[in-house]
């Protein structure tokens, strides 16, 4: 750029740095505050342990219920001399690692699934959408009661029954996607030049599926952190001694009167996690995919 | 139209058996009930009285269709805490689940739906922004922390209204506030991009463009084409009230549907809860076969959707 010669400035290509900077200089204000949000829970959930000042279990029976801004505890102690910004640091990271790893699992299943079904079509087609309806048919929180009154509540039931929430939503839209996809040329080609079943939805439906199934995952993702923490809430899920966003929700909700402020931490980290998981997937549903509704 | 109905009743009828078969498996499947009800201590005798009482040394298959028989007798087994029938049990906590269900239901269409239109109508203006944004609101926070944070300030802070227990108007009033707010969210959100949808279609720009005037077009034209997407919506309602009530319900000590629930999960009474769950699933069942039938009928062109 040291030439003179060279156009003005302002009509060169801008860099690829530059342009990036100029398009996140774009985003609405809402959704940078959202990324902000996330970003910063990512980065507690990922060093939750080292960022907490003192061990989740950490009785100490000499500041109970210690309100917050206090030395030492500046989110309070809760009913055991616990500090509460201990435990919800620690909660942020298993909350957010069960649904992500929730997410994902049902995002998978349903996915297949939905494939399978535009594939195979016939008996199977049949069977697949019946369990569809059936999904649809049965609350999920009240199936997930269900399932832990006869097997009983613990972590891996928890994710096990979170990695069916809303599969069936990705099952009916990659069904219905790839009905499409198939009908369109390039599947047409690549199935003529010889490629296998697998190889045609992996290689080339997915990839031209994956801009609606990203942006349904996106706004799912809220979704499923209120779901988890509703049931931790309501007593299944993340035991003692551990601790989810939920259940500190729940034992908090005891001391409502007296220390509200171990309720209120979980409860603003929850409302703030999904709202801006929202704003980030309509955000991306605009940008990436204007067909989903 | 008849062969539609007939094929939304056979897939009902499959659900509900999907959802029994469900039932029947996982309170087999989940290892032995006579010594998940009587303990790892009890005495073999007592054991094996309990578990011919309920049938359960006789073959799978057998256990099966007994099953399935007696679902459809309206036999649904005895509590195994008080010994009393089950059905009966659940049945009394129905009107109390409806007496908060149905308010929140009307609040619900009655705040979302005009909320969303008028959103759509001024699209972008500043008072679209802010229903898109109380709706977004409303739907991401859990109803646990609304109606805990209701109880914080109008009965811990303030005194006036009472925090949990059945009794006066007066008590249901957090419950159905805090049961309504998810809803009204949704629906709004729903409404807006209905009517949106709508107003985008070239029959409205015919209209408007034969010299309508611009409210008869939206009265006319606009609102009863909304209108049907909003049926498919009041069946999600059913489910998504179903399942907050037993959220509000615990929260609010209200001694309905829900509540039973959880304290039968909590006391692994397994005869209640696969009452609650086949009750619960033929609401369902019946809710989205009433939605579905009624789009059909007022919506001609929805019927070749079935399948979609």
């Amino acid at each position: 750029m040291t030439d003179m010669t060279a156009p003005p400035a302002a009509i060169t290509q801008p860099s690829r740095l530059s342009r990036a900077i100029a398009a996140l200089r774009r985003l609405p204000l809402a959704v940078e505050l959202a990324s902000a949000w996330l970003l910063a829970m990512f980065v507690i959930a990922a060093l939750a342990h080292v960022l907490a000042p003192y061990e989740i279990s950490e009785i100490d029976l000499m500041s109970r219920l210690v309100p917050p801004g206090s030395p030492g505890h500046w989110l309070g102690t809760d009913e055991l001399g616990r500090d509460v910004l201990s435990r919800l640091l620690v909660s942020i990271r298993s909350s957010l690692l069960i649904a992500a790893l929730a997410t994902i699992l049902s995002a998978t299943i349903g996915t297949v699934l939905g494939f399978l079904a535009a594939q195979r079509r016939g008996v199977f087609e049949h069977a697949i959408l019946m369990f569809v309806d059936f999904q649809a048919a049965l609350p999920f929180i009240i199936m997930a009661l269900a399932v832990s009154a006869f097997v009983g509540a613990s972590v891996p039931v928890l994710v096990g029954l979170m990695a069916f929430y809303g599969w069936e939503r990705y099952a009916r839209l990659a069904r219905g996607l790839a009905l499409s996809a198939m009908g369109k040329g390039y599947a047409g080609a690549v199935m003529q030049l010889g490629a296998s079943p697998m190889r045609v939805f992996m290689r080339h439906i997915l990839p031209n599926v994956s801009a609606t199934l990203v942006v349904t995952m996106t706004l799912s993702f809220s979704e499923v952190i209120l779901a988890e923490s509703g049931l931790s809430f309501l007593g299944l899920g993340v035991q003692l001694p551990d601790s989810s966003l939920g259940n500190m929700i729940g034992f908090g909700r005891d001391y409502l009167t007296t220390a509200p402020w171990i309720m209120l931490a979980p409860a603003a980290v929850i409302t703030l996690t999904s709202l801006s998981v929202s704003i980030l997937g309509d955000w991306l549903r605009d940008r990436l995919d204007p067909s989903v509704s | 139209m008849m062969s539609f109905a007939l094929t939304r009743l056979l897939r009902a009828f499959a659900t509900l058996m999907l959802v029994i078969t469900f039932a029947f498996s996982i309170l087999r499947l989940s290892g032995d009930p006579a010594i998940a009800v009587l303990g790892p201590m009890a005495p073999a005798a007592a054991l094996n009285a309990f578990r011919e009482a309920w049938g359960l040394t006789e073959p799978f298959w057998v256990q099966y269709s007994k099953y399935v028989l007696s679902i459809f007798a309206g036999d649904f087994g005895d509590s195994m805490r008080d010994g009393l029938p089950a059905l009966p049990l659940v049945l009394e906590r129905v009107p109390a689940t409806l007496s908060l269900t149905i308010p929140s239901l009307i609040l619900t269409l009655t705040i979302g739906i005009p909320a969303g239109i008028v959103a759509a109508l001024h699209r972008n203006s500043l008072l679209d922004r802010t229903v898109i944004l109380a709706a977004v609101a409303g739907f991401t926070v859990p109803s646990f922390v609304v109606g805990l944070v209701l109880v914080l300030i109008f009965s811990v802070t303030l005194g006036v209204l009472p925090s949990g227990g059945q009794g006066s108007w007066l008590h249901g009033v957090l419950p159905i506030i805090t049961m309504s707010t998810v809803s009204i969210g949704l629906v709004a959100r729903y409404s807006r991009s209905a009517m949106l949808e709508v107003l985008n279609a070239p029959y409205i720009r015919a209209a408007s463009a034969k010299g309508l005037k611009w409210r008869d077009v939206i009265r006319l034209h606009a609102l009863p084409n909304a209108i049907l997407p909003l049926l498919t919506i009041i069946g999600l309602m059913v489910g998504s009230l179903i399942a907050g009530s037993v959220v509000v319900e615990s929260i609010f000590s209200w001694p309905g549907m829900g509540r039973l629930l959880i304290i039968s999960v909590a006391a692994r009474d397994l005869a209640v809860v696969q009452c609650i769950l086949i009750l619960i699933t033929v609401l369902m069942v019946c809710a989205n076969l009433t939605v579905d039938l009624l789009q059909a009928w007022l919506d001609p062109k929805s019927r070749n959707k079935a399948h979609a």
